[in-house]
């Protein structure tokens, strides 16, 4: 891929990545960029290496071949999925949003400004006067939220989330993505991983369809065409138009990954 | 008796040194291990302080028969022990729980057998086991004293870096906290508590404040910053009312000191668990 964008705009950036666990090659020969101002999908079946390649986007896995990162100076608003963390952890809403900024002077205590910035924070996202609740008390969708209200506490340039609507009913999958296209709209780039073709990422304006090779780059209009899934699910799948958007016919059960072959140099 | 002669009986001890100086040692490693308890049941270590203070056992014992500094021998025998467990853990094959157990009993052995072949064996081992709060000299107050001290500046200077790193360590670290760092100086608190501690309040004592009075803590509140005053509390006031019964009742202190925290455990167990069944049932109700 070309470089177009000026440095100024490119936040990640992944070139002839490579990423593998012992002699398991998980991730081959990726390359990608995200600009400031992208909304970008990473799909693909389970398996498939999205996650491990969010994970050294954000530096928690050294890749074994080529160059991942993120430019220097850009912040991230991690949100992993919900499962993550201990929810019996004895901190309040409040207290997991302030923890990620730095602490001004000795004592730790969550000052007027902070507070008044987290419950705005909260407001905004749906969660208004549930700064005082312990996250256990929390419902699934809400403890998501709360996840993302931490990220963007964070004041970052690109949030990253890791399977945002995995284990969440309809309801919440409708709020996570009507959430993150407003805050795409308020000028936050997104860079997501999902299986969910219909759900998610059908409405996204940039997909890129990986199988531990980026099989496709592009909208989903473009990418989602029974070519480009056949070889991201081997296996044969449907697509239909439904109100200007493409539906994909769900015949994953049969679907496998595909195996690994090395490149013949 | 009289009440003039249950207090002058209550005060009795006060009069000797040695339990006085017991006393304040044995109060301040209380809210020690329990204020650095709080990371070590939040992060789900608790094997790791149980472990690490039985390893530290045969430095002592090997520090002992070759007449060596007790602080230098058992600290660079806990630092062995600790790269030890890390190096065989991070192959993956085995679990960090069961490195912890083959580099830990097998030091624990290694001391009890020097001790057995060249040590007074007998004194020595019990001495360790559970501590001798009759022979606390001056600079054990001092070293115990400044190692609490320390550890509760650190952690106050730095709270939220380490109650982030607890709570999401992956998070923290994208979010630009040195997560290994604070790791690392959790555990160099650790061992600092453990070698300070151990020649007078013992292994077992240790292994039982580094969790009792956290895991009460953590039954009596939601709140992280509160469990980090309220778990120190149950530490010190366990390790103050165990002394004075152990003085009474001519038993072993550190026996006393860990009776005494296991029943304020079982008592808050009791009692949380009523309420929750309460709770449970009015929410039949709506």
């Amino acid at each position: 891929m070309i470089l177009k964008a000026a440095p100024d705009n490119l936040l990640v950036s992944c070139h002839h990545l490579s990423c593998a666990y012992g002699d398991n090659v998980v991730v081959n020969d990726v390359t990608f960029n995200v600009e400031r101002g992208e909304f970008v999908g990473i799909v693909g079946p389970s398996g498939s290496g999205k996650t491990t390649l969010l994970r050294a986007v954000l530096g928690m896995v050294k890749p074994v071949h080529g160059e991942v990162g993120t430019m220097k100076g850009v912040r991230l608003g991690y949100v992993p999925q919900v499962e993550s963390v201990d929810w019996n952890f004895p901190v309040t809403v409040l207290e997991v949003m302030v923890m990620t900024r730095p602490q001004r002077g000795v004592w730790a205590r969550i000052t007027v400004a902070e507070r008044r910035a987290a419950n705005d924070m909260l407001d905004r996202l749906g969660l208004g006067g549930l700064g005082d609740r312990h996250i256990r008390e929390l419902s699934g969708g809400q403890q998501q939220r709360v996840f993302v209200a931490r990220a963007l506490f964070h004041e970052p340039d690109i949030l990253v989330l890791d399977e945002p609507t995995s284990g969440v009913d309809v309801r919440t999958r409708h709020e996570v993505l009507h959430l993150l296209a407003d805050l795409h709209q308020d000028g936050i780039s997104v860079l997501l991983t999902t299986h969910d073709l219909n759900g998610l990422a059908a409405h996204l304006p940039r997909l890129v369809c990986l199988n531990r090779e980026v099989i496709a780059d592009g909208s989903p209009r473009e990418v989602l065409v029974p070519d480009v899934l056949e070889r991201l699910y081997g296996a044969p799948m449907h697509v239909l138009e439904h109100g200007g958007m493409p539906v994909v016919l769900d015949h994953a059960e049969g679907a496998v990954i595909k195996p690994f072959r090395p490149r013949a140099v | 008796m009289s009440s003039v002669t249950l207090a002058a009986g209550l005060f009795e001890p006060y009069g000797f040194e040695f339990f006085r100086n017991g006393t304040i040692v044995a109060v301040t490693a209380g809210a020690l291990c329990g204020l650095l308890g709080v990371f070590v049941v939040l992060r789900g270590m608790s094997y790791i302080g149980h472990g690490l203070s039985h390893a530290v056992f045969g430095g002592a014992a090997a520090s002992a028969v070759m007449n060596f500094n007790y602080f230098v021998g058992a600290g660079l025998w806990g630092i062995v022990s600790g790269v030890l467990i890390g190096r065989i853990a991070r192959r993956r094959i085995l679990g960090a729980d069961a490195a912890i157990g083959v580099v830990t009993t097998a030091s624990f052995a290694v001391g009890l057998a020097l001790l057995n072949r060249y040590g007074q064996a007998k004194r020595s081992i019990e001495a360790v086991l559970f501590g001798s709060v009759l022979g606390v000299k001056t600079g054990d107050i001092i070293a115990v004293i400044v190692v609490g001290l320390l550890a509760l500046g650190i952690i106050v200077v730095g709270y939220r870096r380490f109650l982030f790193s607890t709570f999401d360590p992956e998070v923290a670290s994208v979010s630009g906290v040195r997560v290994s760092m604070m790791e690392a100086a959790l555990m160099v608190m650790l061992s600092l508590t453990i070698l300070v501690t151990m020649r007078v309040i013992g292994t077992l004592l240790i292994s039982a404040l580094l969790v009792i009075p956290a895991a009460t803590a953590r039954m009596l509140t939601n709140r992280f910053a509160r469990m980090l005053w309220i778990s120190p509390l149950i530490g010190g006031a366990g390790a103050f009312i165990g002394m004075n019964l152990a003085y009474h009742t001519n038993t072993s202190a550190a026996a006393m000191i860990i009776i005494v925290c296991a029943t304020a455990f079982s008592g808050v167990y009791f009692a949380s668990g009523v309420r929750g069944k309460r709770r449970v049932a009015a929410l039949g109700h709506l």
